[in-house]
């Protein structure tokens, strides 16, 4: 076990939502999704997000893209032009979740080439 | 009428704002059968209705008409159509726009189609009085708390009337809101014919869509592994070249810069999703866990097994309505102790605002110090709060023009009479701005009807 960054393992993008947002983490190789589906629960997201997102968080997943996709329900401080935020679309969301440290097994960094 | 296949379809426009280049490049730098540009954002339909008030022949997109006028000849002479949303609210005036741009380029025969029937804002009241309620799908309040206040109402339309367009010749297609992937499914209901009920076919037209609706962001743009995008200058805009049976290609102009692997194409079929399962729009349901991605040589990935299912039987309708004002405004301020002394310029706005009677909430405004971690705030690894400058960015927001606007007046005069080191004012005292709240809402199919007109330049 190595604890890295989720980046290491995955790459995300993110965008609005109404008042909430998407990130979508895509796993870098098939050994690396089957322990996202397996860890990165919407619970460890909303924690990670907790100052960002003051909603709840869903998660689905999609195999065919080695994604899982979470919906960010409040992280835009206003939906639309409400926001008084910089990030008013949810834009660096991505590379927020991206930031996540987690324990991450050696057969999946060694099956996992880096970005 | 040309039949072929494949056909080459691009976007050349991600959003209203766009690069100028985006369509000018996919139009010079390879072939090309059809261009797509979207123009409208939920915001931009509300300042074109205000546009419209003032002045009956405004509310399209301008930037279009300027767009043809470059391109034009182009066009022409390599038989390229083009399927643009740029009528925002007042197709028909983009249209004339147009004509008058073709005939002053002397070419005659051209012709140019609009799509209506979107704009249903003075059908409100109508559509209110015969039971739809148009409640907020996030809330599931009725549409008569806001009613009053509302500045726009569009429905996502289907992408048949661009196909009946086409199918009348038009060689440009203007229409107000329809859905973004449309302008991509609409050339492929015309040139294989797809009908109503193919949804396996329409969903397959409404994934490659989705894949370039946002321009450069399928071809290495908002990337995680920006590193190995190569001459991002030069980024090619991405072109779907589509089969019959509803396998495609995602591809760009060769020589040009960006990356079209797995990878940026997942990136852009992330991108706003929802549940993967359901993407619901006005012509089909599409799954999205349906398909598979194979790379197919140097940027090229093929999509393929797309299934769709029917749609619902609603139209998806944008609603915009004034929902108060805001003001932001900002100022650097260097070090030494650039935290320090943003932290205490913030309070002495807040306090200066209350000595003269004007007080917000929590609610109402926002600190930010940017270049201390605004955007991923609690984010552990992410804090590092070292800045040797940070950007004060201080915002409210309210009902009261009044106070919003009294707000603005604090944040300059800081530079003689807060901490030394601030400045960066250039942008001079913030003003209050109107915020525009969106309601989305469902409506009947059956009371939404569509119009196509297809008009020959130069000609009766």
């Amino acid at each position: 076990m190595a604890l890295v960054p989720l980046s290491r393992i995955a790459m995300a993008r993110s965008g609005d939502k109404g008042e909430g947002s998407n990130v979508g983490v895509m796993a870098r190789s098939e050994v690396a999704f089957r322990f996202l589906k397996r860890e990165l629960t919407a619970e460890r997201v909303r924690q990670h997000m907790r100052i960002i997102n003051h909603g709840p968080v869903k998660r689905y997943e999609a195999e065919n893209m080695r994604l899982v996709n979470f919906i960010l329900q409040d992280s835009l401080g206003g939906g639309g032009s409400a926001s008084l935020k910089t990030d008013a679309q949810g834009k660096t969301h991505a590379l927020a979740v991206l930031r996540m440290v987690m324990d991450v097994p050696q057969e999946v960094l060694d099956a996992t080439p880096a970005g | 009428m040309k039949k072929r296949e494949p056909v080459l379809i691009a976007n050349g426009q991600g959003f209203w704002g766009d690069s100028l280049l985006g369509p000018i490049r996919l139009v010079r730098e390879g072939p090309l059968d059809y261009l797509t540009l979207d123009y409208l954002a939920e915001v931009t339909m509300s300042i074109m209705q205000k546009q419209r008030a003032r002045k009956p022949d405004a509310g399209y997109a301008t930037d279009f008409v300027k767009m043809i006028d470059r391109v034009l000849p182009e066009l022409v002479k390599k038989d390229i159509r083009v399927v643009a949303n740029a009528g925002g609210v007042n197709p028909q005036a983009c249209m004339k726009a147009v004509l008058a741009v073709i005939e002053k380029h002397g070419i005659k025969g051209i012709k140019v189609g609009i799509v209506e029937g979107d704009d249903v804002l003075g059908q409100l009241d109508e559509l209110m009085a015969s039971g739809e309620a148009l409640a907020n799908m996030d809330t599931g309040k009725p549409l008569s708390t806001v009613r009053a206040s509302v500045t726009s109402a569009n429905v996502y339309m289907s992408a048949f009337p661009i196909a009946e367009a086409l199918d009348q010749g038009a060689q440009i297609v203007i229409t107000g809101r329809g859905t973004d992937p449309g302008l991509v499914l609409g050339p492929l209901i015309h040139e294989y014919g797809w009908k109503k009920t193919d949804y396996d076919l329409l969903a397959a037209g409404t994934v490659a869509g989705h894949i370039v609706e946002c321009g450069a962001q399928c071809t290495g743009g908002n990337f995680t592994d920006w590193q190995r995008v190569p001459d991002m200058a030069r980024i090619g805009y991405p072109i779907v070249e589509a089969y019959k049976d509803g396998t495609f290609v995602i591809t760009k102009h060769a020589g040009t810069g960006g990356v079209i692997d797995l990878a940026t194409v997942t990136h852009q079929l992330a991108y706003e999703m929802g549940d993967p399962k359901a993407y619901l729009g006005p012509d089909c349901s599409a799954d999205f866990t349906s398909f598979t991605l194979e790379q197919d040589g140097k940027d090229r990935v093929r999509v393929r097994g797309v299934k769709g299912a029917a749609p619902t039987p609603t139209y998806k309708v944008s609603i915009s309505y004034e929902d108060g004002w805001k003001a932001v405004g900002q100022l650097t301020i260097s070090g030494p102790d650039a935290l320090a002394k943003a932290k205490l310029c913030a309070e002495i706005v807040w306090k200066r605002l209350e000595m003269d009677g004007c007080k917000f909430s929590d609610a109402e405004k926002l600190v930010e110090f940017v270049g201390a971690n605004v955007c991923h705030a609690g984010i552990e690894s992410a804090e590092r709060h070292d800045s040797t400058e940070i950007v004060l960015r201080l915002g409210v927001k309210g009902r009261d023009k009044e106070k919003i606007e009294r707000f603005g007046y604090e944040l300059v005069p800081l530079v003689t009479s807060g901490p030394p080191g601030v400045t960066g004012f250039a942008g001079g005292r913030p003003h209050a701005t109107e915020i525009i709240g969106f309601w989305p809402a469902l409506v009947t199919k059956p009371r939404i009807a569509h119009k196509v007109t297809v008009v020959t330049a130069g000609g009766s």
